[in-house]
């Protein structure tokens, strides 16, 4: 390596799945080009999707009949607690994160990412990190109290086995290196887009992204702060969080939330950004309120930090706390909720095309509404006394996380996979994949809002055998099965996709954006040249020259102007 | 075995309110159902109806390229924040309704939550008992909550919402029970490796059985007449039962387990796990580990006899 040459490339070869002068797994592992570690960061997230899988259909066959002794109490509490964290720190995140890693630059017509190896960095910590977490089951126990890990149970006294220390060490890496990608992403949005290219012509995508890096930076400190606390209760004996020495066990819960409530944005606002490219494309229209989908992401990033307490409204801190935080709790649900009709908008006077990344998107509208509904029920104080910690929590959290992030995922994945490996997916494989995951899922989780109201509470390893409990759960654990067919049914096809799938050309969905304009998948350098940005659209600008939207701009006066400095 | 410890008791759904606390909460939450279901309606048959009229017909050329329209957008946004400022009012009034300011009130009853049983105590009475909560009926209750190592949370969804119990904090819970009978409820705040068994029973009764059922829980322990349970009585005092265990009339006198004053009158064992019956009692003394792993109970190599020396004692315990 020499001064000039700071970052080690590999040269002449294909950064893609299908490579060229391959040199092997040493070539991923040494790389820094953003294209790579993006698809190293949804393998990562593909192999612990089915590790978390596999965890949670133990959980499910457990609860399938009432008073089962299939699982041991302790085993069961592991489980869920490991698919919890394993599903929202490294399924969700690296998800997001890869595809964020691989198309921001493509979208903003850069080559890499501001700071190469630190994007390298950012992958590897968060692969060591889930490492770490999982080596717990190989020293002495995996932690047991839950993704959200309450005080003083995270405490020694209640939990002696060394998970809960692997469970700070793990997402304190983990943390580290998605704080290091955030503060990549605002760089290389900030810094390194192609010049023509205005605030105003960012695609959603990289809006999205952009706001939920501040998003991240501002919510991870609080989680990190808590873990440390935490660690240095559990091997130092401080006393954060536990009562016999003066601690607070409601502090933990302060902290957490204060992390974890924005965690929920931040793995739904970069969806919204995927959607908010999906939806114009395959409806041939543009974004329905570019400015607001823009501002209400914002809204949604500011009022994040302001609504933690609906997490803990059966912690007894009085109605006029509980009274603010409703508020707040309401309020974020109207910037929310109206995206959905922004979609629809968008939708509506279209020509829309049923690829599957569309029919995600389309099926996300409903499911989403779900999600968001019973949401806001438990912004509805009252209500949440009755329903919170219950199943029906278990039901709406996974109406967001995956009827909204997974659906957002699949939706992207199906919409970039051309992109990405130059290969198409089998279509009518992947209709089937898309109608059997739809149906498992809402099998699975609809059912969960009866039992929560039946008054089953989440978390338990087992339950009496009371009227409807039994045959709910069964169908719960029969829909599971069907989503896990599924996923087998996904995973086969993209790998026969990577083998020998029809080869893809580099504008299959007559897009819009920047990363449709290069050879797919790209090679090593990006762009030789890239065409002139003056629109939210810039590829239909150049492939419709007469329609273009920079001319309607000027007599249109509801449009974002065009950039004065752009040519 | 637990089929027909759920006869007699009450439906116990959110819906099935037996107190003013969760009538009022069932209201609010069927007047939230009506407004979402009209919201998830309106959003299937908007996306339905525009997937279905404007699929793409080939060849056709682009649609309209509309970007906005200000008119609609103030629409979007206004309709959904006028409903949730009503429902804002509307929740407020039921909190406080639901839950008031405790003010200078003394607690009517007092519950721990251990890890994992409940502990009753019943303020200006000597009467403590564990798991099976006996309340007055049309009496206005306020009942502190306390927790004696994680966070618990007290949940009776007949009765009305939940309230988290957290040690070294004192919670309160208002109910009213309208009706007599059994409620069913459960721990709702993960707490360790039995968290699903810690079911909650409350045991509403008419202020005259209530009165009685006070009068005969503050007597002493019930003392036993044959020679099997007279030999309990012993192993109980000699092991080191008592040291956890407290049987009021004894010198047993522990608080760290389930008080078994009146033992013999509970209708469940282990926290609503299985019925009070001989059979459970001496499976549970041979190997509490195996029954309930995780429970704070020892195993005790006890000998058969003296298992069923134990179980004759605690089954006369009434």
């Amino acid at each position: 390596m020499t001064d000039i040459n700071l970052i080690p490339e590999p040269e002449e070869s294909l950064p893609s799945l299908s490579v060229s002068n391959d040199q092997g797994i040493l070539q991923w592992i040494s790389s820094v080009d953003h294209k790579q570690i993006g698809i190293m960061y949804l393998w990562l997230s593909v192999l612990f999707l089915v590790v978390a899988g596999i965890e949670i259909l133990l959980v499910r066959l457990q609860l399938a009949i009432p008073n089962n002794h299939f699982l041991a109490p302790e085993v069961y509490n592991q489980l869920f607690t490991m698919h919890g964290t394993t599903m929202i720190f490294f399924v969700a995140m690296p998800a997001i994160f890869g595809f964020t890693t691989y198309f921001v630059p493509l979208m903003i017509g850069a080559n890499d990412m501001a700071f190469p190896r630190l994007n390298a960095f950012s992958f590897w910590t968060t692969f060591f990190g889930g490492s770490l977490l999982y080596f717990s089951f190989i020293a002495g126990g995996a932690p047991d109290a839950g993704w959200f890990n309450y005080a003083p149970l995270n405490e020694y006294n209640y939990s002696s086995s060394p998970g809960i220390d692997y469970y700070c060490a793990g997402l304190l890496f983990a943390g580290i290196g998605t704080l290091t990608a955030s503060v990549n992403f605002i760089v290389t949005i900030l810094y390194y887009r192609v010049p023509s290219m205005s605030l105003k012509q960012l695609p959603l995508f990289v809006w999205m992204i952009l706001i939920n890096s501040f998003l991240v930076l501002a919510a991870f400190p609080s989680l990190n702060a808590a873990l440390a606390m935490l660690l240095l209760d559990r091997q130092l004996h401080a006393h954060f969080f536990s009562t016999t020495g003066g601690g607070s066990a409601i502090l933990w819960q302060h902290l957490f939330w204060l992390f974890g409530h924005p965690e929920v944005y931040i793995v739904i606002l970069p969806i919204f950004g995927i959607f908010s490219e999906v939806f114009p494309v395959f409806s041939r229209k543009p974004i329905f309120g570019y400015g607001m989908v823009v501002g209400s992401g914002i809204a949604i990033a500011l009022l994040a930090f302001g609504v933690w307490v609906h997490h803990m409204f059966a912690t007894g801190l009085g109605n006029t706390v509980n009274g603010f935080f409703a508020a707040s709790s309401l309020l974020i649900g109207v910037p929310t909720g109206v995206k959905i009709f922004n979609w629809l908008a968008t939708m509506h006077g279209g020509s829309i095309r049923f690829s599957v990344s569309m029919l995600f998107a389309i099926a996300f509208l409903i499911e989403f509404t779900i999600g968001g509904l019973s949401g806001i029920s438990f912004a509805i104080v009252p209500i949440d006394w009755q329903l919170t910690d219950t199943y029906y929590v278990v039901a709406h959290l996974h109406f967001v996380f995956i009827g909204g992030t997974l659906f957002g995922l699949l939706s992207g994945l199906f919409y970039w996979f051309p992109k990405m490996s130059g290969r198409v997916p089998d279509q009518r494989l992947s209709k089937w994949f898309f109608w059997l995951f739809v149906a498992g899922f809402n099998i699975t989780f609809l059912v969960q809002h009866a039992l929560g109201a039946m008054g089953m509470p989440r978390r338990v390893y087992t339950y009496p055998d009371l009227p409807g409990w039994g045959i709910l759960n069964l169908i719960s654990t029969i829909g599971a099965f069907l989503m896990a067919g599924a996923v087998g049914l996904l995973i086969y096809i993209l790998i026969i996709a990577l083998r020998k799938g029809a080869l893809a050309t580099p504008d299959p969905w007559d897009a819009n954006t920047l990363e449709w304009t290069t050879t797919s998948p790209p090679g090593l350098k990006n762009f030789d040249r890239v065409i002139p940005v003056k629109s939210t659209r810039p590829f239909r600008d150049y492939k419709r020259p007469a329609d273009a939207d920079w001319k309607a701009n000027a007599t249109d006066p509801t449009t974002t102007k065009p950039d004065p400095h752009g040519k | 075995m637990t089929g027909q410890l759920f006869l007699n008791i009450n439906p116990s759904s959110i819906f099935d309110a037996a107190s003013p606390q969760a009538s009022g909460i069932r209201h609010l939450t069927i007047e939230f159902i009506i407004a979402a279901s009209a919201i998830l309606i309106l959003v299937v048959i908007l996306t339905s109806f525009i997937s279905i009229k404007y699929r793409s017909k080939y060849p056709q050329e682009d649609p309209k390229q509309i970007t906005g329209n200000r008119t609609l957008e103030m629409w979007m946004v206004g309709v959904p924040l006028v409903l949730v400022i009503l429902f804002f009012f509307r929740s407020l009034a039921t909190m406080n309704a639901v839950l008031p300011d405790r003010g200078n009130h003394t607690p009517d009853i007092i519950i721990t939550g251990h890890q994992w049983f409940w502990e009753a105590v019943y303020p200006g009475t000597t009467v403590s008992t564990a798991n099976e909560i006996h309340l007055p009926v049309g009496k206005k209750l306020l009942m502190q909550l306390n927790a004696a190592d994680v966070i618990h949370d007290w949940w009776v969804p007949a009765l009305g919402g939940k309230m988290d119990m957290i040690p070294s904090m004192n919670n309160y819970l208002w109910v009213t029970i309208d009706w007599p009978g059994i409620y069913e409820g459960a721990c709702s705040e993960f707490c360790g490796q039995q968290h699903a068994w810690m079911r909650i029973r409350v045991v509403a009764q008419s202020p005259g059985d209530y009165a009685l059922w006070l009068r005969r829980e503050a007597a002493g322990a019930h003392v036993p007449q044959d020679t099997l349970a007279r030999a309990g009585a012993v192993l109980f005092q000699e092991s080191t039962c008592s040291s956890c265990h407290r049987v009021k009339g004894t010198t047993a006198a522990g608080m760290t387990g389930p008080d078994l004053t009146h033992f013999g009158s509970r209708q469940t064992i282990l926290t609503g796990m299985m019925a009070n019956d001989s059979a459970g009692v001496s499976r549970w003394l041979t190997d509490p580990q195996q029954v309930k792993p995780g429970a704070h109970m020892p195993r005790f190599i006890f000998a058969k006899d003296s298992i069923r020396a134990l179980t004759a004692y605690l089954e006369q315990l009434k």
